[in-house]
């Protein structure tokens, strides 16, 4: 008995990297699960992916979601971006297929109130949490001013961090607005300067934190600039150059030497499919979630393992799998990073 | 093809056939589509109704009236916030489609007119970088207005909207009727069906009226138009108003449709690919407006299995789908002004227009203007 | 104090930026009256180039200073930038000198949508980043800071338009682009080459396009494939408001939209109570389009110009 599962990211445009990387996660799980055997109901089973590309655009994420419906696939890890999973959860949801994004982290994915999705990666909400937490506490910063692109991740993330820094008994000194397209901070940083902050929080993504760290440079501002996952990468480093030194980033889950699996699958990943990106631990967490929940309930039909995948709980790669009533992954792990000499580091 | 065409006009009893082996084959689209292609086309049939209606309206501003209006993705914004605010938890305020339908058409024709009534004087190339402006000040908005007060929920866009139904009688789910399943996607395409034909009714009866025969006085010489008594400004904030009121309709079915909508759906890109799809159909050519949306639907998901071809030939995707299209359009564009200006499927008036002609103002001779040389 | 004065000269850089671009807009628009759509992209094509050129030169470990390695940059996207301007009037523009205002306009609209896609095609959706060759020296002024960098971006616009100003008035060839902006038929029977003026007019602001190109990449230290398009726009917004066609109204038009944009950005929150914020920061521009072509469609400096389609 052959058992389709799907697999949704942008394969082509800019972020295909990251596609390839989901892609390849899932397709580790599935050939270790098909090489181990698996009998379900009696019958033995063999896993097959069937993977498509939605371009990162939500309109394409809800017709290859509809595709894989037709396709009778019995689970869905997906889709990688917030934008895309979010539309295409109702078409899941209305299927009544399970659905796992490996990297979606949009509060509001789980926030619909669908039985059908889930995910394994900590959500905006827990990272804007400790975000707005290590900005009051760790950095000791008492005046912090806030900064949104004006995204969906961007606003989320720092009204989140808004949040906890006021919470935590920091002051909000200001919050200005750019787009993801920008590039000339000179206006709000110059009004952020006024208002003299310890720490400038951003959400937002590496292209416009790069140029920014350097304007903030420019204008002789000391406070140090704080970031989500956006710009935790190496594209950071590179526009912003010597002015990347001593600013801070975060990353939902643990550094790859952290996680638990973290080296043992790295080995076994990178033979087979070169260097990890980011997200194939998280898919091979998902697909292997997707399958234990199936082992337990011994039936690959989602109506018959939706029950069993609410109640999973084992240690992945990644760290320890279990989701909360909406689905969303339980105490989700975030680890905050400093440049030094130009190399994002742990930050103590 | 002409001389069908053509025998078409005159025998009665071939165009009725025509026009049922037509209504036969609509009908039947979405079995056709989904047995052969898979069910995800059938929702790519949804879409391609939905740019239908927007190409046809902004075949109004642009091929009936001559008015460039490079910011038309605006009113499909409008359109499709209208119903997003009035029928999901949002506001929790849950009115049915029948209703929010028109209202956001309605709010759609206002903001034609709000955006009509200063711009009436401008000369068309200014009046499209106004217009340009206009739709992005619009989406700028739509992106903000979660401050202090929400009203549009920001860049987070608004969720679960609800679906288009009577009673209980939903679109989003399956009904079976005669034995036959009707999937979702099905509804929607027989819904929209309905409305599209409306639409291309309306767009055929406008152009050859009163109204119609204005716009197109006004496009060919205002100055002309004004003089032979037409009032030229309501003219033309009636094109903006008929032309934005198709595009909001089309946004609020989009809404119930997508059940999600944020302001990144509505972007400049949008609006020039609409606009590609009447230029390169014909613009003020009705036949050629639809044909140039069904193409520039169906072209991307076509391209698509560009993609995984090279995949399969070379190991490696060397151009991708996505940015040849864009790449394709833009050639096609100029190719298309240059070559055939009336568009693919010329409307017969318009030909004559495009025929370069010199202006009145300046008479001269051909040896001046030796464009060989 | 010191914030008001910073925000003013970020104003009087990002203006002067704009103004370069502008520049290259109302020449064209002086000459054919048409809106050269892709005059931003042209501008983004130079930056990619030079960044290009740069870069193979920095990777190669040439040993040259890198105001020199900065400059070969620049002179190779002038040459580029110069083909380019010359094949997209004589390709997009000239076949359609009679047509209806539309047709150049669509073509336009086509020839950006090329450029951005080529641009893409050839180096990628990512930012790329201009190497750290030039010596950044900071200067402070009353509690701001200016950069010799700023300095110099301000007074190139100022020099290139002085020079485009003496060109137009003073020289043979500025002569014969007057003519043939007053009437064409006529110019051309008094003997002036109208196709080659018209040529050249291209040749000139794509040059000061790529100028401008080099110069924002170099200021903000990267490039990408849409960095023309918003330029673009907010360049054509200065050359309107300053009076199009007109030289020195578009710098003064790129000065203050870019003035008009900082300070907005910096004080509309306190200006209107926290109801509206710095998100704003684009809308400004396009109401000041807006406002200028209803109200005073000449500009500032422009002579009354007849709205008629």
């Amino acid at each position: 008995m052959v058992v389709k599962i799907g697999s949704v990211a942008p394969l082509t445009g800019p972020q295909s990297h990251l596609g390839k990387d989901q892609e390849n996660g899932i397709r580790l799980a599935l050939e270790e699960a098909n090489a181990g055997g698996i009998t379900l109901g009696g019958k033995q089973v063999k896993f097959d992916l069937v993977s498509e590309d939605d371009q990162a655009d939500p309109k394409t994420a809800t017709v290859v979601a509809q595709k894989l419906v037709d396709d009778q696939v019995k689970g869905v890890i997906g889709h990688l971006n917030s934008g895309t999973s979010i539309p295409a959860s109702k078409i899941y949801s209305d299927a009544g297929i399970a659905q796992i994004s490996p990297s979606a982290t949009a509060v509001a994915y789980t926030a619909q109130g669908f039985k059908t999705a889930f995910r394994v990666m900590t959500n905006d909400s827990q990272q804007g949490k400790v975000l707005g937490e290590f900005a009051v506490k760790g950095l000791g910063g008492k005046k912090i001013a806030i900064i949104d692109d004006r995204t969906a991740y961007g606003q989320g993330l720092a009204d989140e961090v808004e949040k906890t820094a006021k919470a935590v008994g920091g002051t909000i000194v200001t919050h200005e607005y750019t787009t993801d397209k920008s590039t000339d901070f000179m206006a709000i940083l110059t009004a952020i300067k006024g208002k003299k902050p310890d720490v400038i929080f951003f959400g937002g993504m590496d292209s416009q934190a790069g140029p920014m760290a350097k304007q903030l440079k420019g204008l002789g501002v000391k406070a140090k600039l704080l970031g989500g996952d956006g710009f935790q990468s190496s594209q950071f480093i590179k526009l912003a150059g010597a002015d990347a030194e001593g600013m801070y980033a975060s990353s939902p889950g643990l550094p790859l030497e952290q996680m638990p699996g973290g080296n043992e699958f790295n080995q076994k990943f990178s033979a087979k499919y070169g260097q990890i990106q980011i997200y194939a631990p998280y898919a091979y967490d998902a697909t292997k979630a997707m399958i234990e929940a199936m082992k337990h309930a011994n039936s690959a039909e989602p109506a018959q393992y939706l029950p069993e995948l609410v109640k999973t709980n084992f240690t992945g790669v990644t760290g320890p799998i279990a989701f909360d009533e909406k689905g969303d992954i339980q105490g989700g792990a975030v680890t905050v990073y400093q440049v030094q000499n130009g190399q994002w580091v742990v930050a103590k | 093809m002409q001389a069908y065409l053509e025998r078409l006009r005159h025998d009665r009893r071939a165009a009725w056939a025509a026009f049922i082996a037509i209504g036969i084959l609509l009908a039947v689209l979405p079995f056709l589509a989904d047995a052969g292609l898979g069910r995800s086309w059938v929702r790519i049939l949804d879409f391609v109704l939905l740019y239908i209606m927007l190409a046809l309206g902004l075949n109004i501003v642009v091929g009936y009236a001559g008015l460039l209006d490079l910011g038309y993705v605006a009113f499909y914004a409008v359109g499709a916030y209208v119903f997003a605010l009035l029928s999901s938890p949002h506001f929790g305020i849950h009115l049915p489609f029948w209703m929010v339908l028109p209202m956001g058409a309605v709010a759609a024709g206002i903001f034609g007119v709000l955006l009509g009534a200063p711009t009436l004087r401008l000369r068309g190339d200014y009046l499209a970088i106004v217009t340009l402006g206009f739709g992005e000040i619009i989406r700028i908005f739509l992106n903000n207005l979660n401050t202090p007060v929400n009203i549009t929920n920001g860049p987070q866009g608004i969720n679960l909207i609800d679906p288009i139904a009577v009673g209980d009688f939903s679109l989003s789910q399956t009904h079976t009727l005669l034995g036959i399943q009707f999937p979702s996607t099905y509804g929607y395409y027989y819904f929209f069906l309905l409305l599209t034909l409306g639409i291309i009714f309306v767009s055929i009866r406008l152009q050859n009226s009163r109204i119609g025969r204005a716009w197109v006085a006004i496009r060919e010489d205002e100055v002309a138009a004004a003089a032979m008594g037409i009032n030229t400004r309501n003219i033309k904030l009636l094109a903006f108003a008929m032309g934005a009121s198709f595009g909001g309709l089309s946004g609020g079915l989009f809404a119930g449709f997508q059940g999600f909508v944020s302001p990144e759906s509505f972007n400049l890109m949008e609006s020039i690919m609409i606009l590609c799809m009447v230029v390169l159909g014909g613009m003020g050519n009705i036949v050629g407006v639809i044909l140039g949306a069904v193409f520039l639907t169906v072209l991307p998901e076509a391209l698509r299995y560009v993609g995984t071809l090279q995949q399969a030939l070379f190991g490696q995707v060397y151009a991708d789908p996505a940015d040849l299209r864009m790449l394709i359009f833009g050639i096609a564009m100029i190719l298309i002004m240059l070559y055939r200006p009336a568009g693919l499927v010329p409307s017969r008036r318009r030909r004559r227009e495009l025929e370069a002609e010199a202006d009145v103002a300046d008479q001269e001779r051909d040896s001046v203007y030796d464009t060989k040389r | 104090m010191d914030i008001f004065l910073q925000q003013l000269i970020n104003g009087l850089v990002l203006g002067s930026v704009y103004a370069l671009v502008a520049l290259g807009y109302t020449m064209v628009y002086g000459i054919l009256e048409l809106i050269n759509f892709a005059h931003g992209e042209v501008t983004m094509m130079g930056a990619m180039v030079a960044l290009a050129v740069i870069g193979a030169l920095v990777a190669s470990g040439v040993a040259l200073p890198g105001v020199l390695i900065v400059l070969f940059g620049l002179m190779v996207a002038v040459l580029v930038c110069a083909a380019l301007g010359f094949t997209i009037e004589r390709v997009a523009y000239r076949p359609l000198r009679h047509a209806p205002r539309l047709a150049p306009l669509i073509t336009a609209i086509g020839v950006s949508i090329v450029l951005q896609n080529t641009a893409m095609i050839i180096w990628g959706r990512q930012y790329i980043t201009f190497p750290p060759l030039l010596e950044i020296e900071r200067y402070s002024i009353g509690g701001a800071t200016i950069s010799n960098l700023q300095i110099f971006i301000v007074l190139l616009s100022a020099s290139m338009m002085v020079a485009l100003v003496l060109l137009i008035n003073r020289t043979r060839m500025g002569r014969a682009m007057r003519a043939t902006a007053q009437n064409k038929s006529v110019a051309g029977l008094m003997g002036v080459n109208i196709n080659s003026v018209i040529s050249m007019t291209f040749i000139l602001g794509s040059i000061l396009a790529a100028v401008a190109g080099v110069m924002v990449s170099a200021y903000y230290g990267l490039a990408h494939y849409y960095m023309g398009f918003m330029l673009g726009l907010k360049a054509f917004t200065a050359a309107v408001l300053g009076g199009i066609g007109n030289i020195p109204g578009a710098m003064l038009g790129g000065l203050l939209l870019g003035v008009i944009e900082s300070l907005g950005a910096g004080y509309i929150g306190p200006l209107t109570g926290g109801f509206m914020g710095s998100h704003y920061q684009d809308v400004f521009a396009f109401f000041v389009l807006i406002l200028v072509l209803v109200l005073r469609p000449s500009g500032l400096l422009g002579e009354r110009v007849s709205d008629r389609a």
